[in-house]
């Protein structure tokens, strides 16, 4: 619990970017829902139509949503021009005001149909214009109504907001991504607590301006307006950059969801601040999302595995050998995608397939043509992605793999899953830490199916050529071995005791491998 | 300046009902014009041909000789006094706002004498003027009603079953009061109701309407002496009726 306090402490920049999230996105979401309202009381066929289309983007899932406007985005610079951002605040803040319309909308129309028609009439009768009648009439008579919409959007939006994290922006998601990620349930439980703490206080506020409204109090709603009013612009207020331009060019490392990627994130993070850079993490982003960020420059760095490129990005299925792969893939990126394959870090984190030492003992086996041999009477387990990769395909189509059952787990569950016998045999990472600690022996592959995963660091087409830049991220290439960043990513990952955060993490491994 | 006003083939047609059926009818400035009629043959539908809040499917209604679908309707809403059958009040506004509503609509302020003046008017307390119309009778929300179509100083006066909810003490002193307004003001008015009595005794000329027709067109007088026609007469011989019973219980 002290471990969750601390967590709770550490998050007032994460709250005050979701406070800045949230306030932008339901301050939208009023702005186009109230217009809208108006305009559908006049016309059914808008009003159909509006409250269609909300009802239609609330069944499409949040985090579906957020992933959606990264495409949109994009196709949407050939008329906004490259400048636009594809992930980041702007994204999250479209997907979550597309959220937050249904809930204002429909009430704020809900409220104009149940007006009392005699008030109308008598609202034209004395000669109101249109615009007399919205604000001295219909506004005041609907305010409550409308209110208690907003309300509803807030508290929603509080908790899809915390989605935004996939998608590079910080917000509360940050700690419970990263906590999940890294088995840290102080982190997660903090992120959560601080999350439905926001959305209780939002409604309550919202609720005495409701109220207020209601009982045509001025006190009441001004009060709960203004105590709105100061939590934003304190939100803002903490987010004002006071220090004066230093200067300092900033630049943007983007990492995957896992603890490696956030350690090396951290490390070269930490290298780039010496050599004088402020920077900027965009944790926990998809993979398919980080390539592609990077390509068009929303993300400045990134990490990625040959392996992964070659099956994913480039479609191949063939497995040309480790050297030759790797110079495909630095024409390719530079060809096609316009980046720049800077270079190896000097590990591999391949798939491979790994059993519990006592069970593969057992079992007699030692490879995978063993493997295919008591594949029958087994379980297998992979990450959600891996029964879909075209590694697994190879794999499976070399060595004539038939397993009873194919389980998915996420990274973590499946470690947990091999050491509770629920998988007897794993698809697991080589760099992960959890080999040694658990245990656990990785199968040969005598026909070399499985394609080589040298880690890569990318860069983005307008760093290509920064000479300082990459004079500052040189020292880190073939530095790391596989033994040291197993160990970190180990006390990353690890529940028991002398667990690390990704940052501690990032600087012993800095110390282990001589980079300081 | 009173108003004059005339209605040339005025036609009104919903989808399956035609409320008004080509209605000619002229009415002099400074009249009190009393329309009385079955329910649902059209009385307040006509009513409110004359400041648009229902469009006629044909004809025209002429105001002071301009066709009033030429008019800003907003404009000439705002001039004309109208007591609605619903009554209407703002629910979020209280007595005095309600009354002050026509003239806060061009930018003028509505005194608390005057707010006073109005509700003694129609014989109401002034400290009424702070209450919501929630706080009030059914009747005296009919009074405030009138007051606020008094309160813009018009020149012609549309009042809808304007003392329906009202006891007949009230009723009646109410009644006479308007018809004093009526002349001090110099109004052309117009008063839907139900109560053929009330129209005998108020209105210089009672129209009867039926089926979305003006089917007599008399004054009280040629009323009572068995003019206008049979459904005319039925009207006029409840009150007659009335009258005769309680003469028999007098003797
Ligand atoms: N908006 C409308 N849509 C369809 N029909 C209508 C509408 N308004 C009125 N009518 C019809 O027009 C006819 C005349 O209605 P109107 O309100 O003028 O009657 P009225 O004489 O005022 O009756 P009451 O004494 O009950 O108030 C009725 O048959 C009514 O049903
Ligand atoms: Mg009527």
């Amino acid at each position: 619990m002290i471990g969750v306090w601390d967590a709770l402490m550490g998050l007032g920049d994460v709250l005050a970017q979701h406070v800045i999230l949230a306030a932008c996105a339901i301050g939208l979401g009023i702005a186009v829902a109230l217009p809208l309202a108006v305009w559908a009381s006049r016309s059914q066929a808008v009003s159909r139509g509006a409250l269609g289309f909300a009802s239609l983007v609330q069944t499409i899932p949040a985090l579906a949503l957020l992933a959606l406007f990264f495409p949109i985005l994009l196709s949407l610079r050939a008329v906004f021009g490259e400048g636009l951002p594809t992930l980041g605040f702007l994204p999250a803040l479209l997907a979550l005001s597309l959220y937050a319309l249904l809930p204002i909308l429909r009430n704020a129309v809900t409220a104009q149909t149940n007006l009392d028609p005699g008030v109308i009439e008598a609202a034209n009768g004395v000669g109101m214009s249109f615009w007399q009648r919205l604000r001295l009439v219909e506004a005041p008579l609907a305010a409550p109504y409308v209110m208690a919409g907003i309300r509803t959007a807030a508290v929603w939006t509080i908790g899809a907001a915390t989605l935004s994290t996939t998608i590079g922006q910080p917000s509360l998601g940050d700690p419970i991504f990263a906590g999940l990620q890294t088995q840290n349930w102080s982190l997660v439980l903090a992120g959560c607590i601080a999350s439905a703490g926001l959305a209780i206080v939002a409604d309550a506020l919202l609720g005495t301006i409701e109220a207020g409204f209601r009982r045509r109090d001025r006190r009441l709603w001004l009060g709960g307006a203004i105590a709105v009013a100061v939590g934003v612009a304190a939100a803002f207020v903490s987010q004002v950059d006071w220090s004066r331009d230093d200067g300092r060019e900033t630049i943007v490392i983007g990492t995957k969801q896992f603890s490696e990627q956030l350690i090396l994130g951290r490390l070269v993070g930490e290298q780039l601040e010496d050599a004088g850079y402020d920077v900027e993490y965009r944790e926990g982003l998809g993979s398919a999302v980080v390539a592609q960020a990077v390509a068009n420059g929303s993300i400045d760095i990134y990490f990625d595995y040959t392996g992964t490129i070659w099956a994913n990005q480039m479609k191949r299925t063939d497995n040309p050998g480790r050297d030759a792969m790797y110079e495909a893939i630095v024409k390719w990126e530079r060809e096609v995608q316009g980046t720049r394959v800077l270079g190896k870090l000097g590990f591999e984190n391949a798939y491979a397939f790994a059993m519990r030492e006592d069970r593969a003992r057992e079992l007699g086996i030692a490879s995978i043509e063993d493997l295919a041999r008591a594949a029958p009477r087994l379980v297998a387990g992979g990450d959600p992605e891996w029964f879909e990769r075209p590694e697994w395909f190879a794999v499976r189509d070399a060595y004539g793999l038939n397993f009873s059952n194919e389980r998915n787990f996420s990274p973590t569950f499946m470690y947990n899953a091999l050491r509770s016998g629920d998988a007897d045999v794993i698809a697991a990472y080589t760099s992960d830490g959890r080999i040694a600690a658990d245990n656990l022996v990785i199968l040969e592959d005598p026909r070399e199916a499985l394609p080589s995963y040298d880690t890569l660091i990318i860069l983005s087409p307008e760093r290509a050529n920064d000479e300082r830049l990459i004079a500052a991220l040189r020292p880190l290439l073939g530095s790391i071995n596989v033994e040291a960043m197993r160990e970190a990513n180990f006390s990353v990952d690890r529940t028991d005791g002398d667990k690390k955060t990704p940052r501690e993490a990032a600087r012993w491994l800095a110390g282990e491998v001589g980079l300081e | 300046m009173a108003a004059s006003l005339a209605f040339e083939g005025v036609t009104k047609r919903y989808d399956s009902t035609r409320a008004l059926a080509g209605i000619d009818l002229a009415i002099e400035p400074g009249s009190f014009v009393a329309l009385v009629g079955a329910s649902g043959s059209g009385k307040s539908t006509l009513l409110k041909t004359i400041n648009r809040l229902v469009e006629p499917t044909e004809g025209r209604v002429l105001l002071d000789g301009q066709d009033v679908a030429a008019s800003d309707p907003t404009a000439m809403r705002r001039t004309t006094g109208y007591v609605f059958q619903r009554i209407g009040l703002f629910p979020h506004m209280s007595v005095a706002e309600n009354i002050a509503i026509g003239p806060r609509l061009v930018g003028e302020k509505l005194g608390e004498d005057r707010i006073g003046e109005l509700l003694s008017l129609v014989d109401l307390d002034p400290a009424m003027a702070s209450r919501l119309p929630e706080e009030l009778s059914g009747g005296q929300q009919q009074r405030v009603g009138v007051a606020r179509a008094l309160a813009g100083n018009p020149s012609l006066l549309l009042m809808d079953e304007p003392f329906g909810a009202l006891d007949p003490v009230t009723r009646d002193a109410l009644g006479t009061r308007v018809r004093d307004l009526h002349e001090t003001l110099d109004l052309t008015t117009i008063m839907v109701t139900h109560d053929m009595a009330e129209a005998l005794i108020l209105a210089d000329r009672v129209l009867v309407m039926d089926g979305g027709r003006i089917v007599a067109d008399e004054t009280p007088q040629a009323l009572s002496r068995g003019k206008g026609g049979e459904v005319a007469q039925e009207l006029v011989a409840v009150p007659r009726h009335q009258a005769e019973k309680l003469k028999g219980l007098e003797g």
